[in-house]
């Protein structure tokens, strides 16, 4: 493992917890342009980014399918399988050769509910991730960049 | 002495974007003192005004060079200038990045928008001695591929990691989109012996500072770059106050222990 | 210096004289008169323009002349105007540029064409104010060249107060009714029995010149003591004060005070007390250029932080709320200042209460935000 992935699940999940996770995580080699899940599918794998870069997207007919976020080392790739309906609120379609650790959802939610302390720590990393999620999305919103503010390189006039 | 602006000749003019242009500066006479990545100097467009601008190049290394984005009345101006144009520059004011102390330590590099400007004579100084510096990272965010300033450069510098997202991709673009504090989790570094320079707007520089502080970089190795009405640079005005420090003459690069408290104030 | 000159006491045609031979050297000399309705700082001819017999009555909001029975010259307190009128004039060209039809751009600096003032009557609360804008103008790094240039010419007559005004505070702002070194002569009316006279310290090798050019006689020990005995009683008669807390600490801690939305309902954001205020230094530039267009000035004048447009960035006002105004006016004047420079912005001189509009009293809005400090603890 990547001391980056160690670093992001260590902040997010306590050894025993992590360690149990990782443990039932298959290793995957995905080539360019293999799309993981698509919208409104059944959410039933997750994954966490070891090496390469994912694309979320949202198929809009008649247009070239627009990427909202783009997620790489260390990221994770889906968390709708945590949450009922468990369906796909986007796309994910792989950019580059993407190597993951991939999960079976359903094993994991099966894990939790036999074991809440277990249970939590999931719930905890997966809420962590949604916060930077919407914070990022967030500050996309205000298109500070698209305001004149930048240091320094027009000032006041 | 009231510092008076010493003339100096347009001797380049590149756009960058549809916003920004870069003008290469050079004495018409008599030279300013050497700049440091960070500072800025005052420059006048005649017959509109003076505005701050931090230098995108320095002396030692490419010349003089400021990166202009036209916002107003004298940054129009300036941008509308033609290679043999004359505009009237002085300085340097201000605190600098401060390389030196990073020496054998990890630099990372975070730029917002056109703060990438102040910040690549700053990536020019690390680069130009690798065995000095750990692993240079740039990281840039922007709002679309179109606002990328040294874009070219970028592909070229030797780091150890280089990132650019953008907030709204376009066609041709294949690379991340997303916020910039979301690269922090690719780039190699080591937060225990890290210096971060970190430029954009104050939104952004926030949100990486505070990203970058609970990663364990210490605050004081977190340099941002700050911005405020200055009107003097010479510490006289009052215009560019942010509570306790006179940015001009204080800042306007400072470490984000001092920056995260006055910036937490609303209207301060 | 090792200015020893034991202390003397010019009379009434010693003061007529010593006004005549500043005016002799060629100073302009500068000093209280009445005019409009108030006591002003302007040139003057002769020490009859003194406003002899007159006296102010001051509150928040107000100023009205008095007649005084004792016919002193210098029994009043601060008027609308400081010497910073006269030192950092509120507009000022800073440097011209030129261009040739070729594209050649000049840049002339301006040579400050300073009068050699000679300031009559500096309250010690304006001495204090003197140098703290000494610090602030040409302490640092740089220094303002106009400012720097007025200033170590100007010649400073100080006269102790012993009439405080209502509005006045300096006690508490750790100044006094005497002038702290700084002046060249400072001088102590008396008006009793004995006649109208001044007692004279010296300060300064040139003021000691400058007594030595006018009549004069030593010091009696009457004098000495009526003065000193009017000086001090006047320690003790200050209308107002500033709560004796660490004023410093106190704003650092108030940012988020509920007193500032208090006084933001009632302040207009005017910027007066900040064009009254003797150590208020802001400035703005301003770019004029002639028909032509191949002549542009660069002009200085003063600004205000109560001004929408003063923390102007981008795409609009940093501070943009009058609470946010009135919080950094105050702040900085009691608290950043001493981070900025060393030194409180305050010399407790009352101007800004007297000439508020809305009639808001510093210290009472400082007492507030102590109160409320200590309610919260």
């Amino acid at each position: 493992m990547t001391p980056s992935i160690t670093l992001r699940l260590e902040h997010a999940m306590p050894v025993e917890h992590r360690e149990r996770l990782l443990r039932i995580a298959r290793e995957v080699d995905l080539k360019p342009d293999t799309r993981l899940f698509e919208e409104g599918g059944h959410a039933d794998r997750f994954w966490i980014v070891r090496d390469g870069t994912v694309a979320l997207d949202m198929h809009v007919p008649g247009r070239r399918t627009p990427v909202i976020e783009t997620l790489g080392t260390g990221d994770l790739v889906g968390w709708s399988w945590l949450f009922e309906p468990y369906v796909w609120q986007l796309g994910a379609v792989t950019t580059t050769r993407v190597r993951a650790y991939e999960f079976d959802a359903v094993a994991v939610r099966l894990m939790c509910d036999d074991d809440a302390e277990f249970g939590r720590a999931v719930g905890r990393w997966v809420g962590r991730v949604l916060s930077h999620r919407l914070n990022a999305a967030r500050a996309r919103l205000v298109d500070l960049y698209g305001s004149p503010a930048a240091f320094l390189s027009g000032g006041a006039g | 002495m009231t510092a008076v602006p010493v003339p100096h000749l347009v001797v380049d003019r590149r756009r960058d974007t549809a916003e920004t242009v870069t003008l290469r500066l050079e004495p018409v006479g008599e030279a300013l003192a050497e700049f440091a990545p960070g500072q800025f100097a005052m420059v006048h467009c005649f017959g509109r005004g003076e505005i701050p601008l931090s230098v995108s190049s320095v002396q030692g290394t490419g010349g003089l060079a400021h990166t202009i984005r036209s916002v107003g009345a004298v940054s129009d101006g300036l941008c509308a200038t033609r290679v043999g144009d004359v505009v009237g520059l002085r300085g340097p004011y201000g605190t600098s990045w401060e390389l030196e102390p990073a020496r054998g330590q990890d630099v990372l590099v975070v730029a917002g928008g056109i703060g990438l400007a102040p910040l690549r004579p700053l990536i020019l100084g690390a680069l130009a001695e690798p065995e000095a510096y750990g692993r240079v990272s740039v990281l840039v965010g922007a709002r679309t591929p179109a606002d990328l300033i040294s874009r070219e450069e970028l592909e070229q510098w030797a780091t150890a990691y280089t990132g650019v997202t953008v907030d709204w991709p376009d066609t041709g673009w294949h690379g991340d989109v997303g916020v910039v504090t979301q690269l922090l989790g690719r780039a190699p570094f080591d937060p225990d012996r890290t210096w971060a320079f970190v430029c954009g707007p104050e939104p952004m520089i926030r949100a990486t500072a505070r990203d970058l502080a609970q990663r364990g970089v210490p605050p004081e190795r977190i340099r941002v770059s700050l911005e405020r009405n200055m009107r003097c640079a010479t510490g006289h005005c009052g215009h560019c106050q942010l509570g306790p420090l006179l940015v001009c003459r204080d800042g306007p690069v400072v470490g984000w222990e001092q920056a995260q408290p006055l910036l937490s104030v609303r209207e301060l | 210096m090792s200015v020893t000159t034991a202390p003397a006491v010019l009379d009434r045609d010693g003061l007529d004289a010593l006004v005549t031979a500043l005016v002799g050297q060629g100073r302009t000399v500068v000093g209280p008169t009445v005019r409009d309705g108030a006591i002003v700082l302007a040139e003057l001819a002769s020490a009859d323009a003194l406003p002899f017999g007159w006296g102010v009555e001051l509150e928040a909001g107000r100023y009205r002349l008095v007649r005084r029975e004792d016919g002193a010259a210098f029994a009043h307190s601060a008027g609308p105007q400081s010497w910073k009128t006269f030192l950092h004039p509120a507009r000022e060209r800073l440097w011209s540029a030129d261009r040739t039809p070729e594209g050649h751009v000049s840049f002339t600096p301006e040579e400050p064409a300073a009068p050699d003032y000679a300031f009559l009557g500096v309250r010690p609360c304006d001495l204090r104010a003197v140098a703290i804008q000494d610090r602030v103008l040409t302490g640092g790094r740089y220094e303002d060249s106009g400012y720097g240039a007025r200033r170590r010419r100007a010649l400073l007559i100080s006269v102790d107060c012993v009439e405080p005004g209502a509005t006045c505070f300096c006690v508490s702002t750790g100044g006094g009714p005497a002038a702290d070194p700084g002046y060249d002569l400072a001088l102590t009316e008396v008006v009793d029995g004995d006649g109208h006279r001044f007692l004279v310290r010296v300060g300064s090798e040139e003021g000691a010149r400058l007594l030595e050019a006018v009549p004069h006689r030593g010091a009696d020990p009457a004098t000495e003591t009526t003065a000193r005995a009017s000086v001090d009683a006047a320690r003790d008669r200050m209308g107002r004060s500033l709560p004796p807390v660490d004023l410093r600490a106190l704003m650092g801690a108030s940012l988020d005070a509920e007193r500032w939305d208090d006084v933001a309902a009632r302040c207009l954001t005017c910027g007066n007390c900040t064009m009254v205020c003797p150590t208020c230094f802001c400035v703005t530039t301003e770019e004029v250029t002639d028909l032509t267009g191949d002549h542009t000035e660069r002009w200085q004048r003063w600004d205000s932080c109560f001004d929408l447009d003063f923390s102007y960035l981008h795409e609009g006002p940093v501070r943009s709320s009058g609470k946010a105004r009135y919080r950094q006016w105050l702040t900085h004047k009691l608290s950043t200042w001493h981070d900025q420079f060393g030194t409180s912005g305050c010399v407790g001189c009352g101007r800004c209460i007297a000439w508020c509009p809305a009639g808001i009293d510093i210290t009472e809005e400082v007492a507030a935000l102590h109160t409320e400090s200590e309610t919260e603890r």
